[in-house]
């Protein structure tokens, strides 16, 4: 298990390919992404890395986040995250992070926070179909109708679907294709859309309900490190040709 | 420029395509690549343009209709479609309107549009 990525939404396109297919694509956008900290299994407990995204100005971060990211030799992020690899994938901290991580052609998971629609109706809310334009019904014309029975039992049953809050919530969207990625501007585009509103911060990991396609770098793939596996990779590209 | 708008007009760039000078009311003449099987031939759509859609950028569409065989036929392109293999414009339309959608409700005489007489381009797009 290999770990994931922070990135930021930056808004919808279109691609028009070779065979006059358009597809709509979802940009996203690497932010200065580094590695902060690692979590072992000796000392946490578990292994992970986590990762930070963004620039924020310093005097917005609390002193004890200074402390951590200055404990770490990284300078402060906006947004971390944490993402569960196996030992064998641990990242070395301050590594940086490049859009080369996923394949084209490769599937992933992003999850985000959706765009809060604040109380919102049963109708809205879980696709009710509403009660009828006309024969005699007055004024409730949206309403979610009857919650349950009679006396027996005389109550509404839990998790009974009501109006209420929507939106806003953590949401992961499975399967998404990765069109294209750009390394020297750090962008990934992914087929279709993804939670959350423009300028949200969202996670890319590798899909989990299809297989990793042969390829992908392991433990990630590392901006800095790439000009020294240059002369490494060269071979096996050779060799795959 | 926003990157998204950045990302558009270099994706234009890329494709290449030269859009004549066109809007709605003109008779255009679309060469569109139709695959069969293996082969793949222009196939050539005649007929007015009725609509332009979200501008020139890469989402661009423009409806174009056309009466074949007594059955008033549209069809939507996309601007910069990598199916299209040229565009020429046959007349130059006078209309009052940017949507002709009130030719669908028309036949014959009533469905024609005056030719333009002086048209001239706008400054910084070609003919």
């Amino acid at each position: 298990m290999r770990s994931g990525l922070i990135a930021k939404k930056v808004g919808m396109t279109r691609l028009f390919m070779e065979d006059g297919k358009q597809i709509p694509v979802t940009v996203l956008q690497l932010d200065n992404l580094q590695v902060v900290s690692q979590r072992t299994s000796e000392k946490d407990g578990y292994s992970a890395v986590q990762l930070g995204a963004g620039t924020p100005k310093v005097k917005r971060v609390s002193k004890a986040m200074r402390g951590h990211f200055a404990g770490n030799g990284v300078a402060p992020k906006r947004k971390l995250a944490e993402f569960r690899v196996t030992p064998d994938n641990l990242i070395e901290v301050g590594a940086e992070l490049s859009a080369e991580h996923f394949l084209e052609g490769q599937k992933v998971d992003v999850s985000g926070t959706s765009i809060g629609k604040g109380f919102a109706g049963a109708m809205k809310r879980h696709n009710f179909g509403g009660l009828r334009a006309s024969h005699g019904v007055s004024i409730s014309h949206r309403s979610h109708g009857s919650t349950g029975q009679c006396q027996d039992p005389g109550r509404v049953f839990k998790g009974k679907k009501m109006a209420g809050h929507m939106g806003a919530v953590r949401v992961t969207t499975q399967n998404l294709e990765v069109v294209r990625t750009d390394a020297d501007r750090g962008l990934i585009m992914v087929k279709g859309a993804v939670p959350g509103s423009k300028g949200g911060w969202v996670t890319i990991k590798d899909a989990v309900k299809k297989k990793l396609p042969e390829g992908v770098p392991f433990p990630a793939a590392v901006k800095s490190a790439a000009v020294e596996e240059a002369p490494v990779e060269a071979p096996v590209e050779g060799a795959e040709e | 420029m926003d990157l998204i708008a950045q990302l558009e007009a270099e994706q234009v760039a890329a494709l290449g395509k030269e859009i004549p000078d066109f809007k709605a009311g003109d008779t255009i003449r679309v060469g569109y690549k139709v695959t069969e099987g293996t082969r793949t031939r222009v196939q050539n759509y005649e007929g007015v343009c009725i609509a332009r859609k979200n501008g020139s950028g890469i989402a661009g569409s423009f409806t174009v209709r056309k009466i074949s065989f007594g059955e008033g036929v549209e069809r939507v392109f996309p601007l910069h479609s990598t199916n299209i293999d040229s565009i020429t414009v046959v007349r130059r339309g006078r209309v009052r309107r940017a949507k002709l959608y009130y030719l669908r409700s028309r036949r014959g005489k009533s469905a024609r549009i005056a030719e333009v007489s002086n048209y001239k381009p706008k400054a910084g797009a070609e003919a």
